[in-house]
Order: structure tokens, then C-alpha cells, then sequence
């Protein structure tokens, strides 16, 4: 499990890093984050949902069944958009109402 | 490397900002304006076990049940082995505390009469996706509460029979903490990774319980000779296989079934389907050459379908992703499922400090709320707020006429030697890494301690060996050094584990029976011996001795007093 940080959407503002439950995202010495304990991530998504430029992919090991897909999302106020790519490059969007409970 | 040491002062400390321990901060500062610290190692934005969200709200007294009945519930579910007065008390707040978070804005679902929707007899259904940023900026509000985020608290400062605080370190800086308190909540929760887990390779902490809880509370307590109660009560989850996602969403909420590889509902063969049933069902399947497991979700519409992709999004991600991904989706393919590796906690089972009707531990001042405090299993996220708000209110009450306590200088040096002898570059290099020594002890708590690998099960012979390994790896684990203050953290949670593990198999060993199905198989006992064990098994540790006390059990009416 675990999130990939790309270099070129960063902008190094801090968000993600004061989110992680394990402490494990850091500052590298380019002023952008990455992820200093890859494989001690537990999937919980709170990096995403933090940051703001989309910069910040989830994906699942190979162990787990990861096959090349991916997932991230955008905080819009009172919604949180989900991007999911599937293996093929397919892109499915799930919109969030943030004040709508779930069903089951 | 030398450590800068801060000293700070406060009325109330809280040891770790999770669910319980922000309901504690909220309720001080409803109540008083008495000065709190929150010392939490990572940050209380998402920090425990609520950082992907949670699901529903599974400790909730709906309208045709009492007190009495989750009370009732609660006992039948763990075979007796309850506090009943904790379990009572907490049920008297679970409605009180559930207003409460949804006055601090967490969206629950309700009928076209204003009343919440249940999912069955205990349990209400929201968007818990959001709960932990909601409780982080409510405790940000109160004046009273200073969080000091990424410091890890190590050890409780003990004077006499006194908890007159804690210490620790911040998880970036150089610097070590020392914290006097009137009176200390701890919070901390439970504790992973002391077994193998599910999937021990590159997604090794795609686990069940925060990967992050790492048993320092038990591990602080049983240093400073707390007792401890039902460690053996092991808490093992049924999750969707690989992602480790939550399984009740479609068990009970859309009240689907469990099958076999022949596609035969098996559950109902093994008894009533509680939890321990529908997860003791399943290993005895995959033990019977019946497995692979599954939730059967074949045929389902695509609405709900697309319900379930949500409902995963909002505590459990990596499901949906899967799904979409693979292109496997549920209504074409059951879900498959498997048994975790064991835990210990005090929110599921009953695994913790044994404390009284105030939350107070048998250590002065000391205060125990959520997954580190015992006896009281299925309090869930309710629970925890309750028991918050108990300790909060009975810690108000402590310090009343009580005076901050300090150490002398040359005991501060004497932690920070303690501390920096991690650091130090001449101590002498161990060829170990900290997580070659992590898996060492996880391999041997699964093999010899009823781990995955073994069904769960395990025998005097194999516990007694697996005492041995410990003390052998916790010798390798003094020796460790540390790069940096993040390493530091990796070795005293190593340690903390160590400690817990040699705690748990005493707890094993001295409950020669076996009384709940997969959580506790002792195999030396496979009968339940209703005539010698319908009590609580209780330690209590003192130089690198574990001794054992049988306690009677606490029933309907009767209030335990320390």
C-alpha cells in the first residue's frame, strides 16, 4: 500500500506532511515532499484529500492486487471528487456529497 | 546527537489525540477552563483509527433497545468476560456522545421523521469520512488545549505511587519533552504489528488496526507496574481479502451472505452468526479444504453496486480502488474473504488497563480511555468518546486540590542519558536493522503464539518457546541505534511491543481453556472450563516478572472500587 508524490505537481507546501498518521512524509532537499517510509503507509488517503494540486497518487502494491491502476482525489468544499484509473488508463470520477451519509 | 530538553507544565495531559483522547480535551474544556496538553506523535488532523473515516456508528442504543441490552449483547458476545459496570456506563452516554459529534458536524443519516436510520439493533449510519478533521478543529477551538503534535510520549514519570506525568520526544527535532501533570489520560490506543500481518511484503501495513498504534500505552503501563487485564482476548477481524476493508458494510448492511468455494452459506452450520462465528466458520472452512471464503455479492444491482463504491470511499479506499481497477467488480464477483493477524485492544475486545468506574488505572493519577483501557469490549467510537468524557469529568475532580509535582535536574539527565544512548554515534553498531528485529518478532508470535500461520492456534510447548525468542530479540533491541529522531520512534516501538507480546503470552498461558473460538484456541485446553475460568486474568509486571492475578467477575449492579 502506499502513495507516489509527483515531483512536478508538488509545490511543497507542507499540507500532506502535517496530515500522515505515521509521520512519514517529508520534505526532500528540492523543497518538494516525498514519502521517506514507502512501504510503512497504511492506505488511509489523508495525504490526497490535503493536498490541493492533485500531486499525490495512491496506488495499490502488486501483492495486494495492484495492476498498474491508480487513484486521487480534489477537495471541492462541500464535495470530494475521486479520479480512479483503472489498468487500461481508464479514468472513473466519483463525486462525494460530503453531508450524505452512506447507505449500507 | 544531544537532545534539547523542554520542560512544560499542565493541569490534564492526554497521551495521544484519537478519538478518545480529543473527546477527553473537549470535555475539560466544556467543563473548566483548566489547562490541557495533547502530546500525540503524529497529528490529531488524522491521527488513529479513524484517519480513512469510519463507516457507521456501531455502538448506538436504537429505539427498542436499553442500556441493559447492549449491556446483555456485549456480555454474550465475549462468553461473560465483561466489566459489566464499565460496560454499563459507557452504554448510559452512547446516544449523549453520538448528539455530540453530530452537533460538531458529522453527517448522519436520518428518516423523513428526523430520526437517525439504523443498521441494525446498535448500530446508525453516516459519512464518516470526515469524522477525525471534525474532532482536530473542535479541539483546536478550546483555549484551554495545547496539541503538541509529533511527539511521542515514552514513559510516565513515576514518584512514589504517583503518575506525576510523562516524557517523550518530538519526532523531527532534537528535543525531549518532559511533561508534569496534576493528572494523565491515557489515550494512546492499542496495538499492531506484533503479529505476521496479512500481507507481510511491500503493503505489510495494509492491516486492519492503525499500523501506527503500537501498543505504547500497554507497553508504559506494564513498565511503571500497572495491572493489566484480558490480554489473551485477542481481537481478530474478517476483512475482504488483500485490502484488509471492512466487511460489514455488505454483511450487515446489505445482509449478504457468507459462501464457500461451493457456494454454500456455511456461517449457520458453526452457530449464530456473531462476530467470532462468522470469522471461526470461515478458518474452519479454509481448515476443511472448503475455502476460499466470500461475501456473496454476485447479482447485486448496479445502484447498489455504485453505493458500495462510495461507502468504501469513505473509510476504506483501497476496496473501491480495487474493484475499478481490476475491473472485478462486486455485482460480477463475490467478495473474497480472510482472518487477520490478532490484535490487542480494548474497543473490540477487551484487552487493557484495569480500571475503575472513573477510569482511573491502579496507578495514582493515571487515567485509561479507549482501545488501551480493558474490560469493556465493543465500545467502538461511541464508547471511546464515553469513556473520554468519564476520565475527563473524574480527572476534573482528581486535581482539584492537587499540586504539580517535579523531578530533580539530575533525574532529567538521567532520562535524556537514557534516551541519547540511542543516538549516541559511539555506542556500538548492532548489524540489525530495527525492522529486521520488527519481523523476527512477528515471525515468532505467529509460529508460537497462534498466529495466521498455526489457525491461531497454540500450546503450552509453543508459548514457552516464543518466551524465550522474546527475551532473545529484546536483548538484539537494546542494542539498536538510531539514525535519527524518526528511528528513535522505531526502536521504542519495537520495544513497546516486545513488552506487550511477553505480556500477552502470560496472559495465554494462565487461561488454560479455551473460550472464545479463534480469538484465544488454546490447543493444550480446547474445552471451555466454565468452573475455573469464568474470570478475569489480570498481570502485573515488575523487573521483568509477570505476575498473574485471577479476579472475579464483575456482574449487573456491582461497582468494582481499587
Amino acid at each position: 500500500m502506499s502513495i507516489e508524490i509527483i515531483k512536478d505537481k508538488c509545490v511543497g507546501c507542507n499540507k500532506c506532511l502535517g496530515v500522515c498518521p505515521g509521520s512519514l512524509i517529508y520534505k526532500d532537499d528540492d523543497k518538494k515532499m516525498k514519502i521517506k517510509y514507502k512501504e510503512d503507509c497504511w492506505g488511509c488517503t489523508a495525504c490526497l484529500k490535503a493536498c490541493k494540486f492533485g500531486a499525490i497518487k495512491y496506488y495499490l502494491g502488486a501483492d495486494i492486487g495492484g495492476s498498474g491502476g491508480h487513484l486521487y482525489t480534489k477537495d471541492e468544499g462541500d464535495y470530494l471528487n475521486w479520479y480512479i484509473t483503472d489498468k487500461n488508463g481508464k479514468e472513473t470520477v466519483i463525486v462525494i456529497d460530503k453531508e450524505e451519509s452512506n447507505k449500507y | 546527537m544531544k537532545l534539547e530538553v523542554v520542560e512544560l507544565n499542565t493541569d490534564i495531559l492526554i497521551i495521544g489525540g484519537g478519538a478518545a483522547g480529543c473527546f477527553s480535551a473537549l470535555t475539560v474544556s466544556k467543563n473548566s477552563e483548566r489547562k490541557v496538553i495533547i502530546a500525540e506523535k503524529a497529528n490529531i488532523q488524522r491521527s488513529g483509527c479513524l484517519a480513512a473515516g469510519v463507516n457507521a456508528l456501531n455502538a448506538y442504543i436504537t429505539e427498542d433497545e436499553t442500556v441493559d441490552s447492549y449491556v446483555d449483547y456485549v456480555k454474550k458476545e465475549s462468553e461473560n468476560i465483561i466489566r459489566e459496570d464499565l460496560t454499563y456506563t459507557i452504554g448510559e452516554r452512547l446516544n449523549s456522545v453520538t448528539e455530540k459529534i453530530e452537533q460538531l458536524g458529522l453527517p448522519i443519516l436520518k428518516d423523513e421523521n428526523g430520526k437517525y436510520v439504523t443498521r441494525g439493533k446498535r448500530s446508525i449510519k453516516i459519512n464518516g469520512e470526515n469524522i477525525k478533521p471534525i474532532l482536530a478543529s473542535s479541539v483546536g477551538e478550546c483555549k484551554n488545549v495545547t496539541t503538541l503534535n509529533q511527539v511521542n510520549i515514552c514513559d510516565y514519570i513515576v514518584e512514589g505511587e504517583n503518575i506525576i506525568g510523562a516524557y517523550g520526544f518530538s519526532v523531527l527535532e532534537n528535543k525531549m519533552y518532559v511533561i508534569y501533570a496534576k493528572a494523565t489520560i491515557c489515550a494512546t490506543g492499542g496495538a499492531s504489528g506484533i503479529y505476521k500481518p496479512n500481507n507481510p511484503g511491500f503493503s505489510r501495513h495494509k492491516m486492519w488496526y492503525s499500523p501506527f498504534n503500537t501498543g505504547a500505552g500497554y507497553a508504559m503501563g506494564i513498565r511503571a507496574g500497572a495491572e493489566m487485564t484480558s490480554f489473551e482476548m485477542r481481537f481478530i477481524a474478517l476483512r475482504c481479502k488483500d485490502t484488509i476493508a471492512p466487511t460489514g458494510t455488505v454483511a450487515q448492511g446489505l445482509k449478504a451472505e457468507q459462501v464457500n468455494a461451493k457456494d454454500e452459506d456455511y456461517v449457520s452450520s458453526y452457530g449464530k452468526p456473531t462476530t467470532i462465528n462468522r470469522l471461526h466458520s470461515t478458518i474452519e472452512e479454509n481448515a476443511k479444504g472448503n475455502g476460499p471464503c466470500f461475501i456473496k455479492t454476485k447479482g447485486i444491482s448496479k445502484e447498489v453496486e455504485n453505493q458500495l463504491f462510495r461507502a468504501y470511499l469513505n473509510m476504506a479506499p483501497s476496496q473501491t480502488l480495487k474493484w475499478i481497477e481490476s475491473g472485478k467488480h462486486p455485482s460480477e464477483e463475490n467478495i473474497e474473504v480472510e482472518g487477520t493477524e490478532p490484535y490487542i485492544v480494548g474497543g473490540h475486545t477487551g484487552s487493557g488497563y484495569w480500571i475503575d468506574i472513573d477510569r482511573k488505572t491502579t496507578l495514582k493519577g493515571l487515567y485509561a480511555v479507549g482501545d488501551v483501557a480493558g474490560g469493556s469490549p465493543k465500545k467502538y467510537v461511541t464508547g471511546c468518546f464515553a469513556e473520554g468524557e468519564i476520565a475527563a469529568e473524574s480527572a476534573l475532580e482528581y486535581i482539584k486540590d492537587k499540586n504539580i509535582s517535579q523531578l530533580g535536574q539530575d533525574e532529567v539527565e538521567k532520562i535524556r542519558n537514557g534516551l541519547e544512548a540511542y543516538l549516541r554515534e559511539e555506542k556500538e553498531a548492532s548489524p540489525y536493522e530495527i525492522k529486521d528485529i520488527e519481523e523476527a518478532m512477528q515471525k515468532v508470535m505467529d509460529q508460537y503464539a497462534g498466529g495466521i500461520s498455526t489457525q491461531y492456534g497454540y500450546n503450552e510447548e509453543r508459548l514457552d518457546i516464543a518466551l524465550e525468542k522474546l527475551e532473545e530479540l529484546t536483548e538484539l533491541s537494546e542494542k539498536l541505534k538510531a539514525n535519527d529522531m524518526h528511528e528513535l520512534l522505531f526502536i521504542r516501538e519495537l520495544l513497546d511491543r516486545l513488552i506487550v507480546s511477553k505480556v500477552l503470552i502470560y496472559h495465554l498461558k494462565a487461561r488454560k481453556e479455551t473460550r472464545w473460538e479463534v480469538y484465544q484456541k488454546n490447543l493444550s485446553y480446547r474445552k471451555r472450563d466454565d468452573e475455573n475460568y469464568l474470570n478475569y486474568i489480570n498481570t502485573v509486571y515488575s523487573d521483568g516478572d509477570v505476575s498473574v492475578i485471577k479476579r472475579d467477575l464483575v456482574r449487573k449492579g456491582e461497582h468494582y472500587e481499587h
